[in-house]
């Protein structure tokens, strides 16, 4: 019976099957989800980054495409002073906000915008500091922001200047993260008069390449180009999020044509993408890096040697094939190659289960059995810590240790592995945020973080190792940090707080006729660029 | 009639009393702490997760939560979502449209088809007619849809091509959403096609989640059928000479119906659990695949309210079907 | 001469019974196929190791998503071909069939159990006891099942332990009703009060003389129950909440190939056929049952 009303109706369907052609050049790209909201600042998740952060906004900086060099967007032009406490940014004038049906700004882009941006997330007094019951702005704080900006100066409507607390190098690889998107303060006037403040977050109003035109959750969001966008103009006129969070239908429709660019494949669906005549295929090592943490302060653990040992232990390729398809490179350093610093010079620890079973023995360890801890959750940089914590068990049956594999849920395995006297080895991994090195090295591998609340899961603190990363923080000569955090790099080998594992390879799928798409190391989706052609 | 329904609507307190302890019980043992979820990675630091707890709550003992929840549920206030900080409610009335639609097109294709199956087949009982379309029945009551889902994707999306893989109308049309159902809006835009695509992206979803109550509302016809059909009114009728189609079509159907209405009404709950299924299949943006998208992020505030709702619904649905009975049948009310 | 009629002896009467059962069961010819394919279905979970031909969790690396053996490209070794780490199917499916029947049997005797006991505590005791245990009932049943079940599952966490619980749990208020309302309408019957007169114990007049009474509908509802409990446990794996990988249960099965659906139609198409196949036959022997243990219910 239900047989037959399947024919029946699905029958009629093809009869009504008529397709009204397109108007206008519209892009289309099957984003993986929904945006939790429009408004960049209180969001931690690259999916709202995307469709908020990188259409609708610019930040004072931004990166470069295609690579996580600075360069200039709504600021022209910044002096650092000497002792690297001042960042005067001289802002861009004639940018003109976007308008919607119920604003249409009646000035340009100033200072004001900026102080108000900043502002609203610093300042718990601030009147937009909680416009949205329960609001918090999760990367001012864990970026510190909050501890590093002394004050913020409007010197006149367009020069701003940031007086800090301590030289920072990294701060101008922060200003151009999406949680710092200029916001106009003259629509959060309106907002305010009209008594819909939420519409900051619902409607967003930015000077990006795209405006915003319509969200309907978790189905489709709708942009359109901004004409008098400050920035070279989007080469499409509509610009359109279809919502798929299933990998599998994702490809569906990029192969049907109802999608131009998607992003994470699932890999069992590489080769057959490669394999497509209407498809292509981007590749580029991701920004990220899987890692095995020992506890340094456990013994045996806390003898550089027997980490040494067990590093010597892993077969690493064997691991990229079988966990990662493949689809990754194996990692020596904590940083990824795409990263600047990154030390090539540096050698991997040779696979070699003899000499690494001896090494053991030297250190006086015998019968050792430990935990290995696999992560519950897929992450780009650990697509199945289950699969991993098996092939080490295996990997370090070869030299006599005896690996036990334990999981916890995700929380409860975010918290668990930083309480102190941790058993145990701990899967893990981590995806740059502003492609700064310090953004990786300081934040998993220095003292400082060891503690509670740090990310340091290694509660790895050697003095050498975070006194060359606070030089390189106080320093704003580019060539000197890159001297001081290869010289880090180089011990971390030595001590290998980690396994370092793997970088995984980030892939992007799109039609053939796609063409301007630039992969981001930092995994945003941008396309103030793309273009199609017929 | 108005006493009968305030004693019905008065049964319902301690129920809803039930319902909102229990979806507030669930979501207190929920493992994992969405404080540390939202931090990832990264970690965050006791004071700042002592700060975060307190905006939401969660450092206060959980009689005092559930009072404040309690009170804040009687002004129509369901909290807000952790993860896009908007309220529940507006959330809830965003996708819930897309369910409605989804589940009112599949109780009518399983009513339009349902009903007059089974009344044929309890006429002609014993026939080709009853045997194939009971058997038919009994397989699509024993369908895993998900299975039944997939299969159809494989046949009219991917060998055939006829339909769209997911979503509820093709991106080409662009609309405002007046009533939030595709099928209406897509009429009221006045765009060519439009209407055809929405019908083409809906076919599959709700064929898919009719197949149960399809196949138990032609059983339940059939045999209500069958029991009117022996009783002494319909043969004194037939004895007193009227026409077949006559006592059919007025006596016996319209007795046989009672029964029927409460089935098709108790279908609601069916449908609700076959929309989680549904939904994910077809990544249909309604309040199914949100519960479960919720439920895997540890969205608190969601599940619990979104438990709420839908236990209210499922409730209130139940309600006007007891009183349907009731109306159409009065014996009922003086029980 | 009267003797003899009363001393027919228990099991005489239990015999007879059973004959009269087998008469209306056998009647039922869609209920003996039932039956059949059920009884094959548990020959199958048994003896699993001896048919299947190949491990079920044994990866053959050299032979990924190889198709049927009737098809181009398939292989001998792998009568119905092989999923996308390449374990054959025939083989998982045939392992399949113990998770299945484990997971009926014992949400059903926990749902059941369960359900008795608190059926026969309202239903025996009435007043606010009653009140509460039903009112408590009506709100489970407010939530659409596999809703529940999945928050339970969320709760106790994925597995397939937990996920039987959380269907019990979720099944057990319709065998709590069912023998309420038969106990509710037994206690008021002679023999009741009879043995109640000749002082036996509360306990012992629920469960020896009352319970046996209202049996029927509680068989009935454990058959319909056994092969929802099927389908949910198959959803719970479909949606990554029931048994977990590389377990060969039929949902988590499904779950897994899901994203070959366009590609490899065999490892989505028999796992869904084997659940459809079990359950349909269980609801087949359940309709069976129903007219045997109940003649005066017309079949639906």
């Amino acid at each position: 019976m239900s047989f037959f009303s399947t024919r029946m109706l699905a029958a009629s369907a093809f009869a009504l099957m008529a397709a009204a052609p397109l108007h206008a050049k519209t892009f289309v790209y099957c984003s993986e989800g929904s945006p939790e909201g429009f408004d960049a600042a209180p969001y931690t998740s690259g999916t709202t980054f995307d469709a908020s952060g990188h259409a609708v906004y610019n930040r004072l900086v931004q990166f470069k495409p295609g690579t996580t060099e600075i360069e200039p967007a709504l600021a022209e032009s910044w002096d650092v002073s000497e002792d690297g406490l001042e960042y005067t940014f001289h802002l861009r004038q004639g940018v003109k906000f976007h308008s919607n049906d119920k604003f249409t700004p009646s000035r340009d882009f100033n200072a004001d915008d900026v102080i108000f941006t900043f502002e609203r997330q610093a300042s718990a007094d601030h009147p937009w500091h909680e416009y949205i019951p329960g609001i918090t702005y999760e990367y001012y704080s864990s970026m510190e922001m909050d501890k590093l900006i002394k004050s913020i100066e409007k010197v006149d409507d367009h020069t701003v200047k940031f007086t800090l607390s301590q030289p920072e190098a990294p701060f101008l690889a922060n200003v151009a993260m999406p949680f710092v998107s200029i916001v106009s303060k003259e629509y959060a006037d309106t907002l305010e008069t009209a008594g819909t403040r939420e519409d900051l977050n619902n409607a967003p109003i930015g000077t990006g390449p795209f405006r915003f035109v319509a969200y309907q959750k978790d189905a489709v969001i709708r942009y359109q180009k901004n004409a008098d966008y400050w920035g070279e103009a989007p080469k499409v006129d509509d610009l359109v999020f279809a919502i798929t969070p299933d990998a599998s239908v994702r490809l569906q429709k990029l192969k049907a044509g109802e999608c131009h660019l998607m992003p994470y494949p699932a890999p069992a669906d590489l080769d057959e993408i490669r394999a497509d005549p209407n498809l292509k295929l981007d590749e580029q090592p991701g920004l990220n890096v899987g890692y095995l943490a020992y506890n340094t302060t456990v013994a045996p653990f806390d003898n550089p040697q027997v980490r040494k040992a067990l590093n010597m232990a892993l077969d690493k390729p064997a691991l990229i094939e079988a966990v990662y398809q493949g689809n990754a490179e194996v990692a020596k350093n904590p940083i990824p190659p795409t990263m600047w610093s990154y030390n090539d010079a540096i050698e991997d620890d040779k696979y070699d289960p003899e000499a690494a079973k001896a090494m053991l023995e030297e250190a006086g360890v015998k019968d050792l059995t430990m935990e290995v801890w696999a992560m519950p959750v897929q992450r780009p940089y650990m697509p199945n810590a289950r699969r991993t914590a098996e092939m080490i068990q295996s990997d370090f049956a070869k030299i006599g240790v005896k690996v036990e594999i334990v999981s916890y849920e995700w929380g409860e395995y975010l918290k668990k592995s930083m309480e102190e006297g941790r058993k145990g080895a701990v899967i893990l991994g981590w995806t740059g945020d502003n492609g700064d090195p310090d953004n990786f090295l300081s934040v998993l591998l220095s003292c400082a973080s060891a503690n509670p609340g740090g990310a340091n899961r290694a509660f790895w603190c050697n003095e050498a190792f975070s006194d060359l990363l606070a030089k390189a923080k106080a320093s704003s000569d580019h060539d000197e940090r890159v001297k001081l955090y290869e010289e880090a790099q180089v011990i971390f080998k030595q001590e290998a707080p980690w396994a370092t594992l793997a970088h995984s390879t980030q892939y992007v799928p799109m039609a053939k006729n796609v063409t301007g798409f630039v992969q981001s190391p930092l995994g945003d989706y941008a396309f103030d660029t793309v273009d199609l052609t017929e | 009639m108005l006493r009968f329904i305030l004693k019905k609507l008065l049964y319902l307190v301690p129920t809803m009393i039930g319902i909102t302890l229990v979806a507030f019980g669930f979501i207190r043992l929920l493992p994992g702490d969405p404080v540390l979820l939202m931090a990832g990675e990264r970690g965050v630091s006791p004071e700042r997760y002592a700060q975060i707890a307190a905006q939401l709550g969660y450092d206060k003992p959980v009689w005092q939560q559930y009072l404040h929840y309690l009170g804040n549920l009687l002004q129509g206030d369901l909290g807000n979502s952790l993860v896009t900080k908007k309220p529940v409610l507006t959330e809830f009335l965003a996708l819930f449209p897309a369910t409605v639609e989804l589940a009112l097109v599949a109780i009518v294709i399983a009513t339009v088809i349902g009903v007059p199956v089974g009344v044929i087949a309890a006429i002609k009982r014993g026939s080709w007619f009853d045997q194939f379309s009971m058997t038919a029945a009994l397989v699509g009551f024993s369908m895993p849809i998900f299975w039944w889902g997939l299969l159809l994707i494989i046949l009219f999306s991917g060998v055939l091509g006829w339909t769209p893989v997911s979503g509820r109308i093709s991106l080409m049309y662009f609309f405002p959403q007046v009533t939030g159902f595709m099928l209406i809006d897509s009429l009221i835009s006045g765009q060519k096609g439009a209407f055809a695509s929405a019908v083409s992206h809906l076919i599959l979803p709700s064929i898919v989640l009719a197949t149960i109550p399809l196949a138990v509302i032609a059983r339940q016809t059939r045999s209500a059928m069958l029991e009117v059909m022996g009783e002494d009114y319909v043969r004194t009728a037939r004895a007193k000479g009227l026409s077949r189609r006559r006592v059919i079509g007025v006596h016996a159907l319209r007795n046989a119906l009672i029964p029927v209405i409460t089935t098709i009404g108790l279908q609601v709950g069916v449908l609700m659990a076959g929309a989680i299924l549904t939904e994910t299949i077809f990544s249909w943006p309604g309040i199914g695949k949100w519960m479960i998208d919720s439920i895997s992020r540890r969205d608190y505030p969601v599940v619990q309210s979104g438990l709420l709702l839908i236990a209210a619904i499922v409730m209130i649905v139940n309600l006007i079907v007891d009183l349907t009975y009731g109306l159409i049948n009065p014996r009922i009310r003086h029980k | 001469m009267t003797d003899t009629t009363v001393k027919i002896s228990d099991a005489a009467i239990r015999r007879r019974m059973l004959r009269e059962f087998w008469f209306y069961f056998s009647q039922n010819r869609g209920a003996v196929i039932g039956l059949v394919v059920f009884i094959l279905l548990v020959l199958t979970a048994i003896f699993a190791s001896l048919i299947a031909p190949h491990d079920p969790t044994q990866q053959y690396r050299d032979a990924l998503l190889v198709p049927p053996i009737w098809q181009d490209g398939g292989r001998a070794g792998f009568l119905l071909g092989t999923d996308a780490v390449g374990r054959d199917m025939l083989s998982r499916l045939i392992y399949g069939a113990q998770y299945s029947l484990f997971i009926g049997i014992v949400v059903v005797a926990i749902a059941l159990t369960g359900g008795i006991i608190i059926g026969l505590v309202a239903g025996f005791f009435g007043g606010w006891v009653d009140t509460v245990i039903m009112r408590v009932m009506d709100v489970v049943l407010a939530f659409p099942s596999l809703l529940l079940a999945l928050v339970l599952v969320a709760i106790l966490g994925p597995g397939l332990t937990n996920a039987m619980i959380a269907i019990a749990i979720v099944y057990q208020p319709h065998f709590a009703r069912l023998t309420r309302a038969a106990v509710m309408s037994e206690k008021a019957r002679e023999y009741v009060t009879a043995a109640k007169v000749a002082g036996a114990s509360n306990l012992r007049l629920m469960f020896k003389t009352i319970l046996p009474n209202c049996l029927a509908p509680l068989i009935v509802q454990a058959t319909l129950s056994f092969s929802s409990a099927v389908l949910d446990s198959a959803a719970l794996g479909f949606l990554g909440m029931g048994a977990q990988p590389p377990a060969s249960e039929w949902g988590t099965m499904l779950a897994e190939a899901r994203e070959f659906i366009l590609r490899a139609w065999w490892v989505v198409t028999f796992p869904g056929l084997a659940i459809l196949v079990s359950v349909l036959a269980i609801n087949l022997m359940g309709d069976g049952l129903r007219d045997a243990l109940d003649p005066k219910l017309k079949r639906s």
